[in-house]
């Protein structure tokens, strides 16, 4: 439906079909920079559409998915790229969930073993105070 | 302790959230960082928006500092900031290059007709070919290139006197003081 919805607004000559899958994966995977919600694939902005052409052009010219992501990424940083990539400045953005994981088992692992005590020690309490009292009660 | 353990989860969540709050009001969160500054300006070569025939290029403007302001008569905000470098234009001290973005050369000539010209020349890009290399997404950006061609400068949306005052002065002085 968006493949189609695609073609209508912007018929491109396409050598065959496998490469309109490629352009449509590849538009898909890259954001507009006008409507930031939208990726270039559905974007009605004139800038999508400019860019839509550019990348058109760069798979004409034999250039690898890389290579056009890495073009666009030279000139609009790594905001056009949805799945940011991994590096220092992103480490907090990928990883920072699994921390917060962590975080969260060892409040509860700190929380198990802080009852699990208390219990041992009340049960001991129990155990002399039943032998002080032996079984009268 | 473990009692005051939500209460201090809490804390921290409202901190953060905060703190998110505080940073979006202090950023534009669309604006797009441009991996550009300290690197050398595209190399373009646009035609002269009054007179097609000639053409300006990165070389051409090679030796000292220009300011290159993206500009289109069909963009609003660039209507506001027109007032702006009308008023503080010719103070800064650099060339002023504007930049015509996908605009019919009619429409904006008419615009600089209505509203005043500020600009030393203006050169046109039609298409906007040269614009994706440089990156813009939008009207009004503005470039500062220095006397060697290195892009040393971008500002996103329209210029106000208190960003010109604080950001684009004291970079414009430093470079003057680099240029040969």
């Amino acid at each position: 439906m968006a493949q189609a919805h695609a073609q209508a607004i912007d018929p491109l000559p396409f050598k065959d079909h496998a490469q309109e899958i490629r352009f449509q994966n590849l538009t898909r995977q890259l954001r507009c920079l006008v409507c930031q919600n939208e990726n270039l694939a559905d974007s009605n902005a004139d800038l999508a559409r400019d860019l839509r052409h550019e990348v058109f052009g760069l798979m004409q010219q034999g250039k690898t998915d890389d290579q056009i992501k890495q073009y666009l990424v030279d000139r609009y940083s790594d905001f056009v790229l949805y799945d940011p990539p991994v590096k220092p400045s992103t480490w907090l953005l990928w990883f920072g969930p699994a921390l917060f994981l962590l975080m969260g088992a060892a409040v509860v692992l700190v929380t198990i073993r802080r009852r699990s005590r208390a219990t041992r020690i009340d049960s001991r309490l129990v155990d002399n105070a039943t032998i002080e009292q032996g079984d009268d009660w | 302790m473990s009692r005051s353990l939500p209460l201090i989860g809490f804390l921290l969540l409202v901190g953060l959230f905060g703190f998110g709050i505080w940073w979006n009001t202090q950023h534009d969160p669309r604006e797009v960082p441009s991996p550009l500054i300290g690197k050398p300006a595209p190399e373009f070569s646009l035609p002269l928006l009054d007179d097609p025939a000639r053409m300006v290029s990165k070389s051409s403007m090679l030796g000292k500092p220009y300011l290159v302001n993206v500009f289109a008569s069909w963009c609003v905000a660039c209507g506001e900031e027109h007032p702006v470098l009308m008023a503080e234009g010719r103070t800064l001290g650099v060339p002023l290059v504007g930049y015509d973005y996908k605009d019919a050369p009619e429409d904006a000539k008419a615009w600089l007709a209505r509203h005043g010209n500020p600009y030393d020349i203006v050169i046109a890009d039609q298409p906007g070919r040269t614009a994706i290399d440089f990156g813009v997404y939008g009207a009004p950006e503005s470039f500062l290139i220095d006397a060697r061609g290195m892009i040393r400068y971008k500002h996103i949306g329209p210029f106000t006197p208190e960003v010109i005052e604080r950001e684009l002065r004291p970079l414009i002085a430093q470079l003057k003081q680099e240029a040969p």
